[in-house]
Protein backbone atom coordinates (compact mmCIF):
# COMPACT_ATOMS: atom_id res chain seq x y z
CA UNK A 1 0.00 0.00 0.00
CA UNK A 2 2.44 2.41 0.88
CA UNK A 3 5.06 1.05 -1.87
CA UNK A 4 2.06 2.45 -4.05
CA UNK A 5 1.69 5.53 -2.49
CA UNK A 6 5.33 6.16 -3.25
CA UNK A 7 5.37 4.70 -6.31
CA UNK A 8 2.99 7.43 -7.37
CA UNK A 9 4.84 10.58 -5.83
CA UNK A 10 8.27 9.65 -7.40
CA UNK A 11 8.17 12.24 -10.17
CA UNK A 12 7.34 14.91 -7.84
CA UNK A 13 10.38 13.69 -5.34
CA UNK A 14 12.69 13.85 -7.82
CA UNK A 15 12.01 17.62 -8.97
CA UNK A 16 11.25 18.24 -5.22
CA UNK A 17 15.11 17.16 -5.33
CA UNK A 18 16.35 18.47 -8.20
CA UNK A 19 14.86 22.03 -7.00
CA UNK A 20 17.23 21.71 -3.91
CA UNK A 21 20.21 21.03 -5.74
CA UNK A 22 20.07 25.07 -6.50
CA UNK A 23 21.18 26.77 -3.24
CA UNK A 24 18.87 29.80 -2.49
CA UNK A 25 21.82 32.35 -3.17
CA UNK A 26 21.71 30.76 -6.44
CA UNK A 27 18.07 31.38 -7.14
CA UNK A 28 18.19 35.16 -6.06
CA UNK A 29 21.24 35.17 -8.64
CA UNK A 30 18.87 34.17 -11.51
CA UNK A 31 15.96 35.98 -10.12
CA UNK A 32 18.26 39.14 -10.14
CA UNK A 33 19.27 38.62 -13.29
CA UNK A 34 15.98 37.95 -15.17
CA UNK A 35 14.58 41.31 -13.35
CA UNK A 36 17.75 43.70 -14.19
CA UNK A 37 16.08 44.35 -17.97
CA UNK A 38 13.18 43.94 -20.09
CA UNK A 39 14.32 41.62 -22.11
CA UNK A 40 16.89 38.85 -20.86
CA UNK A 41 18.29 36.00 -22.72
CA UNK A 42 20.38 32.54 -21.40
CA UNK A 43 21.74 31.45 -24.77
CA UNK A 44 25.08 30.23 -25.78
CA UNK A 45 27.31 32.55 -27.26
CA UNK A 46 26.76 36.30 -27.51
CA UNK A 47 24.64 37.76 -29.36
CA UNK A 48 27.63 39.24 -31.72
CA UNK A 49 28.48 35.86 -32.06
CA UNK A 50 26.00 32.84 -30.58
CA UNK A 51 27.36 29.83 -30.71
CA UNK A 52 24.26 28.02 -31.37
CA UNK A 53 21.52 28.13 -34.59
CA UNK A 54 18.62 28.21 -32.19
CA UNK A 55 20.00 30.81 -29.83
CA UNK A 56 20.75 32.86 -33.30
CA UNK A 57 17.59 32.69 -34.34
CA UNK A 58 16.05 34.14 -31.04
CA UNK A 59 18.88 37.02 -31.55
CA UNK A 60 17.85 37.51 -35.27
CA UNK A 61 14.20 38.29 -33.94
CA UNK A 62 14.98 40.88 -31.57
CA UNK A 63 17.35 42.24 -34.73
CA UNK A 64 13.80 42.32 -36.81
CA UNK A 65 11.57 44.02 -34.03
CA UNK A 66 14.03 46.94 -33.74
CA UNK A 67 15.14 45.37 -30.05
CA UNK A 68 18.67 46.58 -30.16
CA UNK A 69 19.16 46.44 -26.37
CA UNK A 70 18.35 43.17 -24.06
CA UNK A 71 20.55 41.60 -21.37
CA UNK A 72 21.96 38.31 -22.77
CA UNK A 73 24.04 35.52 -20.77
CA UNK A 74 26.23 33.11 -21.94
CA UNK A 75 25.78 29.81 -20.33
CA UNK A 76 28.82 28.37 -22.45
CA UNK A 77 30.73 30.28 -19.67
CA UNK A 78 29.02 29.28 -16.79
CA UNK A 79 28.09 25.42 -16.29
CA UNK A 80 26.85 26.37 -13.00
CA UNK A 81 24.34 28.86 -14.67
CA UNK A 82 23.47 26.70 -17.29
CA UNK A 83 22.32 24.18 -14.95
CA UNK A 84 20.80 26.08 -12.74
CA UNK A 85 18.58 28.24 -15.23
CA UNK A 86 16.74 25.06 -16.52
CA UNK A 87 15.85 24.17 -13.25
CA UNK A 88 14.45 27.46 -12.59
CA UNK A 89 12.33 27.86 -15.35
CA UNK A 90 11.92 24.40 -15.41
CA UNK A 91 13.00 24.04 -19.20
CA UNK A 92 15.14 21.60 -20.41
CA UNK A 93 16.67 23.52 -23.53
CA UNK A 94 18.79 26.51 -24.07
CA UNK A 95 18.10 29.47 -25.18
CA UNK A 96 15.79 31.07 -22.91
CA UNK A 97 13.58 34.17 -23.17
CA UNK A 98 12.54 35.94 -19.95
CA UNK A 99 10.18 39.36 -21.08
CA UNK A 100 9.06 41.83 -17.79
CA UNK A 101 10.43 39.32 -15.58
CA UNK A 102 8.31 36.45 -17.10
CA UNK A 103 9.29 33.04 -18.63
CA UNK A 104 8.29 33.39 -22.36
CA UNK A 105 9.86 30.40 -23.88
CA UNK A 106 12.52 29.17 -26.30
CA UNK A 107 13.36 29.41 -29.74
CA UNK A 108 10.32 27.72 -31.16
CA UNK A 109 7.96 30.02 -29.05
CA UNK A 110 9.96 32.63 -29.88
CA UNK A 111 9.73 32.12 -33.93
CA UNK A 112 5.88 31.19 -33.59
CA UNK A 113 4.82 33.93 -31.35
CA UNK A 114 7.11 36.08 -34.00
CA UNK A 115 5.02 34.62 -36.74
CA UNK A 116 1.35 35.09 -35.44
CA UNK A 117 2.16 38.83 -34.09
CA UNK A 118 1.35 38.19 -30.76
CA UNK A 119 5.42 39.32 -29.98
CA UNK A 120 4.96 42.81 -31.08
CA UNK A 121 1.97 42.80 -28.48
CA UNK A 122 3.75 41.16 -25.57
CA UNK A 123 6.44 43.78 -26.09
CA UNK A 124 4.10 46.26 -26.73
CA UNK A 125 2.57 45.46 -23.04
CA UNK A 126 6.44 46.19 -22.07
CA UNK A 127 6.93 49.42 -23.31
CA UNK A 128 8.76 48.37 -26.43
CA UNK A 129 7.73 49.74 -29.39
CA UNK A 130 8.24 46.65 -32.46
CA UNK A 131 9.36 48.02 -36.16
CA UNK A 132 7.05 45.32 -37.47
CA UNK A 133 3.47 46.18 -36.92
CA UNK B 1 16.74 4.32 -33.11
CA UNK B 2 16.13 3.50 -29.51
CA UNK B 3 15.41 7.36 -28.39
CA UNK B 4 14.17 8.18 -31.56
CA UNK B 5 11.42 5.42 -31.16
CA UNK B 6 11.23 5.75 -27.76
CA UNK B 7 10.51 9.46 -28.34
CA UNK B 8 7.39 8.24 -30.94
CA UNK B 9 5.75 5.73 -28.26
CA UNK B 10 5.96 7.89 -25.82
CA UNK B 11 4.23 11.02 -27.52
CA UNK B 12 1.96 8.54 -29.38
CA UNK B 13 0.45 7.12 -25.78
CA UNK B 14 0.27 10.08 -24.39
CA UNK B 15 -1.15 12.70 -26.58
CA UNK B 16 -2.88 10.48 -29.26
CA UNK B 17 -1.84 12.68 -32.26
CA UNK B 18 -3.74 12.94 -35.56
CA UNK B 19 0.08 13.06 -36.99
CA UNK B 20 3.78 12.93 -35.36
CA UNK B 21 6.80 13.24 -36.87
CA UNK B 22 9.79 12.89 -35.17
CA UNK B 23 12.92 13.75 -36.54
CA UNK B 24 16.45 12.92 -35.80
CA UNK B 25 18.21 16.60 -36.36
CA UNK B 26 21.57 15.15 -34.79
CA UNK B 27 23.41 14.58 -38.18
CA UNK B 28 23.00 18.60 -38.97
CA UNK B 29 25.37 18.94 -35.50
CA UNK B 30 28.52 18.65 -34.51
CA UNK B 31 28.32 15.26 -32.80
CA UNK B 32 29.06 11.51 -34.01
CA UNK B 33 27.22 9.86 -36.82
CA UNK B 34 24.40 8.15 -35.70
CA UNK B 35 23.99 10.19 -32.27
CA UNK B 36 20.50 11.03 -31.23
CA UNK B 37 20.55 14.38 -29.71
CA UNK B 38 18.88 16.45 -31.57
CA UNK B 39 15.32 16.30 -32.65
CA UNK B 40 12.59 17.60 -33.53
CA UNK B 41 9.04 17.50 -32.67
CA UNK B 42 6.16 17.75 -35.17
CA UNK B 43 2.78 16.97 -33.14
CA UNK B 44 -0.47 17.75 -33.62
CA UNK B 45 -2.99 16.84 -31.23
CA UNK B 46 -6.73 18.08 -29.91
CA UNK B 47 -5.12 17.93 -26.47
CA UNK B 48 -3.31 20.95 -27.35
CA UNK B 49 -6.82 22.79 -27.80
CA UNK B 50 -7.14 25.92 -25.66
CA UNK B 51 -3.65 25.91 -24.61
CA UNK B 52 -1.31 28.18 -24.59
CA UNK B 53 2.41 27.45 -26.45
CA UNK B 54 4.15 27.25 -23.34
CA UNK B 55 1.85 24.97 -22.07
CA UNK B 56 1.88 22.62 -24.81
CA UNK B 57 5.27 22.53 -25.00
CA UNK B 58 6.06 21.85 -20.72
CA UNK B 59 3.70 18.85 -21.47
CA UNK B 60 6.01 17.60 -24.18
CA UNK B 61 8.95 18.22 -22.55
CA UNK B 62 7.27 16.44 -19.16
CA UNK B 63 6.48 13.43 -21.68
CA UNK B 64 9.81 13.16 -22.87
CA UNK B 65 11.59 14.16 -19.34
CA UNK B 66 13.32 10.49 -19.33
CA UNK B 67 15.05 11.34 -22.86
CA UNK B 68 15.96 15.31 -21.55
CA UNK B 69 17.97 13.96 -18.84
CA UNK B 70 19.40 11.01 -20.74
CA UNK B 71 21.06 12.82 -23.50
CA UNK B 72 18.93 14.33 -25.62
CA UNK B 73 20.32 17.84 -25.96
CA UNK B 74 18.48 19.64 -28.33
CA UNK B 75 14.53 19.12 -28.92
CA UNK B 76 12.31 21.63 -31.30
CA UNK B 77 8.82 21.41 -30.38
CA UNK B 78 6.23 22.35 -32.86
CA UNK B 79 2.51 21.65 -31.20
CA UNK B 80 -0.97 22.23 -32.83
CA UNK B 81 -4.42 21.68 -32.50
CA UNK B 82 -5.94 19.86 -35.54
CA UNK B 83 -7.44 23.34 -36.66
CA UNK B 84 -4.34 25.37 -36.48
CA UNK B 85 -2.76 22.27 -38.54
CA UNK B 86 -5.45 22.59 -41.86
CA UNK B 87 -5.19 26.12 -41.59
CA UNK B 88 -1.35 26.41 -42.05
CA UNK B 89 0.35 22.80 -42.50
CA UNK B 90 3.76 24.17 -42.73
CA UNK B 91 7.02 23.18 -41.04
CA UNK B 92 9.62 25.35 -39.65
CA UNK B 93 12.98 24.41 -40.67
CA UNK B 94 15.52 24.04 -37.78
CA UNK B 95 18.71 26.61 -37.64
CA UNK B 96 21.88 25.21 -38.79
CA UNK B 97 24.12 24.50 -35.92
CA UNK B 98 27.10 26.88 -34.77
CA UNK B 99 28.97 24.25 -32.88
CA UNK B 100 28.38 25.23 -29.08
CA UNK B 101 26.83 21.72 -28.53
CA UNK B 102 30.66 20.75 -28.48
CA UNK B 103 31.82 23.22 -25.54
Amino acid sequence: MLGAVFRNVRPVAMRVCRTLAMSAEQKEDINSRIKADKIVVFMKGVPEEPRCGFSRAVCQIFEMHGVEKFSAHNVLEDDELRENIKEFSDWPTIPQVYVGGEFVGGCDIMIQMHQSGELVDLLAEHGIKSLIK
Amino acid sequence: MAISRAITSKLQSYFLPSFLDVVNESYMHNVPKGSETHFKVFIVSEKFVGKPLIKRHREVNTVLAEELQSGVHALSIIAKTPSQWESDPSFVKSPPCLGGSKL
